[in-house]
């Protein structure tokens, strides 16, 4: 499907999403749209495990353009999230230059300072990183992963990115998207991200799905899962989520591990005794594991 | 390629007819009104993206909202207020992460002053004597303050001087001693055409630790409230990016954005807007648990000070209250637990909630008076390195 098409309107956007595995409700496809149709970024929070960073995934596939990440960290430079320069490559090319220059005198008529220093800051030497990447790349999607992690000052530099899709190598000179990339951004809330970065995106909060959408999430993915274990699985996760107070509740993610485990071991349906010894694929806190197997004994054994 | 124009789109692009324009406008104003974070350029990019998405759909011009009018998820329920008040029709989707505020048994006020307590003034005449001095009402409890003293301590609250505490920040500066920076050493070569020069030094930089303040509203708090919530005000306003703040009673409030204004009054009107359980009752145990499940292990708990304003009374389960303040410790840097009644004479923590948290808290401080904020903010200030398990009789 080209993918004019395919962003005509949210519904078609939303179909095509899932023709990729990646089954978007009412409100993800319609920001999900406007965010390609005002050309701005999307901003997309919500409990971990919730599928922010398929959204962006399933986008490029569904585009049929690359897929850009730049994963967030404490301490995050812009010489990481730009691009850099090779400095030993450099010096290695120096020196090649200069031992071959002394070899054969004559070889290298006239090497100025200003030649040599034009040869060095060349295009060979640029290491670039994500977000210039995506700019030479684009049309692409580029995916800000867990921006909450960065600090400010990176934050701030973001925002410049964003708001001008140009990025100023000195001794480049100016590089600028033709179009400008599909960018999702997903935060886990950890901290609050500043107004005016929230305020050039648009917002979406991602839910934990329902009991049918993630019935119908894990169908999708995971075809060869028994049909009825696969419905006794969500329920179960389900209650998980809503009944049971629970340190870290599972996401879809987790709910996708657990099913694939079970498919593993060849179970067809569920009992307490394959779902205690597969429930480290979706429960990851002792305390948990203790709670979701007692609520596994008053489900299970009925 | 995905970048073909769809027709409509660009920013800047009118809804079609004035009415419209000024329905969809009013409507952005009324979120504005309620509290959402409705600037002029939102605005434009709502109408914008109702202008790209269409009018037809009730749905549509929901979620165009949604996406561009709202900023976190706590202002979704106000937006689907908003949106069903100007629209009219049934509500769209109660998506809301809070649970439902239940009723909370009022507990007994401690703002009776200890008879035995050694400031106690004999006579209110005598008091407003000794008040005229400053020093006098910095080490006054705020709780038996009368309300003209009571203005007059809120004005000292500026002579109050928080520091964040420090950590080792990943990045590296440059320093005469230290390790070898390689990087800048090569450079500096490079600049010299490749010639060995001088060698460049760095050490690790240090940043800002991030302090999270829980601050107890509940009805046995409540005369304390609002001078924690003014401490709370003028640490935000010290390290803004760096400090958060929650208040916790029978539910947990995220109160953050409303101290980063500026002025303290203005500061406290909208954090108690925001605050539902204003001296009610208490839960402490549930909403320390929610803040570590929904905040603190998502990262901002990680290798923070934590900071407890609470008298520690938990009625019901101390043993939750225990298990939480562990899992909290687990995390943070530093818990430093502030209660104002460890500066009162006779007292002693003996409450089950209070002795059920102390085995996981670094610093148990007094808080009632000016002096001891200082003092708690000296504390928060210095946390620089891990005691362990508090040495506390």
């Amino acid at each position: 499907m080209p993918a004019a098409d395919v962003l005509a309107d949210p519904g078609s956007l939303r179909a095509g999403l899932a023709g990729t595995g990646y089954l978007a409700d009412d409100g993800l496809s319609t920001v999900a749209w406007l965010a390609h149709s005002l050309q701005r970024p999307l901003l997309l929070e919500g409990e971990p495990g919730t599928g922010k960073t398929a959204l962006a995934e399933a986008l490029a596939e569904l585009l049929e353009v690359p897929l850009v990440r730049l994963q967030c960290y404490e301490g995050i430079e812009a010489s990481q999230a730009l691009y850099d320069w090779d400095f030993p490559r450099q010096i290695l090319h120096l020196r090649a230059v200069e031992t071959a220059a002394a070899a054969v005198p004559g070889a290298f008529p006239a090497v100025t300072g200003q030649d040599l220093e034009a040869d060095l800051f060349d295009e060979r030497f640029l290491l670039a990183r994500p977000v210039l990447r995506a700019l030479r790349e684009a049309p692409c999607v580029l995916l800000v992963d867990e921006v909450d992690r960065a600090d400010d000052e990176f934050e701030a530099f973001l925002l410049e990115v964003l708001s001008t899709w140009t990025v100023t190598i000195p001794e480049l000179g100016t590089v600028r998207a033709q179009t400008p990339p599909y960018v999702v951004l997903t935060s886990n809330r950890t901290r609050e991200l500043h107004d005016a970065l929230k305020r050039r995106c648009l917002y979406h909060w991602i839910q934990h799905p329902g009991l049918e959408r993630e019935l119908a999430i894990v169908r999708t993915r995971l075809p060869q899962v028994d049909e009825a274990l696969a419905g006794q699985l969500v329920a179960l996760v389900q209650q998980l989520r809503t009944d049971e107070d629970l340190v870290k509740p599972p996401g879809v993610a987790e709910t996708l591990d657990w099913a694939r485990a079970l498919h593993a071991l060849g179970a067809s349906r569920l009992d307490p005794e394959t779902a205690a010894r597969t429930l480290g694929a979706a429960v990851k806190y002792r305390e948990d594991a203790e709670r979701v197997r007692m609520a596994l004994e008053r489900t299970l054994t009925r | 390629m995905y970048a073909v124009s769809t027709g409509a789109g660009a920013e800047g692009t009118e809804v079609e007819g004035w009415e419209i324009g000024q329905t969809l406008g009013g409507f952005a104003r009324a979120c504005r009104a309620a509290g959402l974070p409705v600037t002029a350029d939102r605005e434009r990019t709502f109408l914008a993206a109702c202008a790209a998405v269409g009018l037809d759909s009730r749905e549509h011009v929901y979620w165009a909202g949604r996406g561009t009018l709202t900023a976190s998820p706590a202002d979704v329920e106000p937006f689907d207020r908003v949106f069903t008040g100007w629209f009219g029709g049934r509500p769209m989707h109660a998506v809301s992460g809070q649970e439902p505020p239940r009723t909370s048994t009022l507990q007994a006020a401690l703002d009776e002053p200890d008879p035995s307590g050694g400031r106690g003034e004999p006579s209110d005449q005598m008091v407003a004597a000794v008040a005229s001095t400053e020093e006098v009402l910095r080490h006054r409890d705020v709780a038996t303050l009368s309300p003209a003293e009571r203005a007059a301590v809120r004005r000292q609250f500026a002579t109050l001087r928080p520091r964040p505490p420090v950590r080792r920040a990943r990045r590296h500066t440059p320093s005469h001693r230290g390790a070898v920076d390689g990087r800048a050493t090569v450079r500096t070569h490079l600049r010299n055409l490749g010639e060995p020069s001088r060698i460049r030094f760095r050490r690790r930089a240090t940043r800002a630790r991030r302090v999270v303040l829980l601050v107890d509203v509940s009805g046995s708090m409540s005369a304390y409230a609002d001078s924690l919530l003014r401490l709370a005000h003028r640490m935000v306003q010290a390290a803004p990016r760096t400090t958060e703040v929650f208040t916790v009673g029978t539910r947990l409030t995220h109160v953050t954005r409303a101290l980063r204004e500026r002025d303290a009054d203005r500061a406290l009107l909208a954090a108690g807007d925001a605050v539902p359980d204003w001296s009610g009752g208490t839960r402490l145990g549930q909403s320390v648990g929610a803040f570590v499940g929904r905040w603190g292990r998502r990262g901002m708990a990680r290798g923070a000070v934590i900071v407890v304003f609470s008298d520690g009374w938990e009625r019901e389960r101390p043993e939750l209250l225990g298990e939480q303040m562990r899992r909290l410790g687990a995390l943070a840097h530093r818990v430093v637990w502030v209660n104002p009644h460890r500066g009162k004479e006779g007292y002693a923590p003996v409450q089950a909630g209070i002795v059920a948290c102390l085995p996981y808290v670094d610093d148990f401080v007094a808080g009632h008076s000016l002096a001891t904020f200082q003092e708690v903010l000296d504390t928060v200030a210095e946390a620089r390195e891990r005691h362990g398990i508090l040495r506390h009789a």
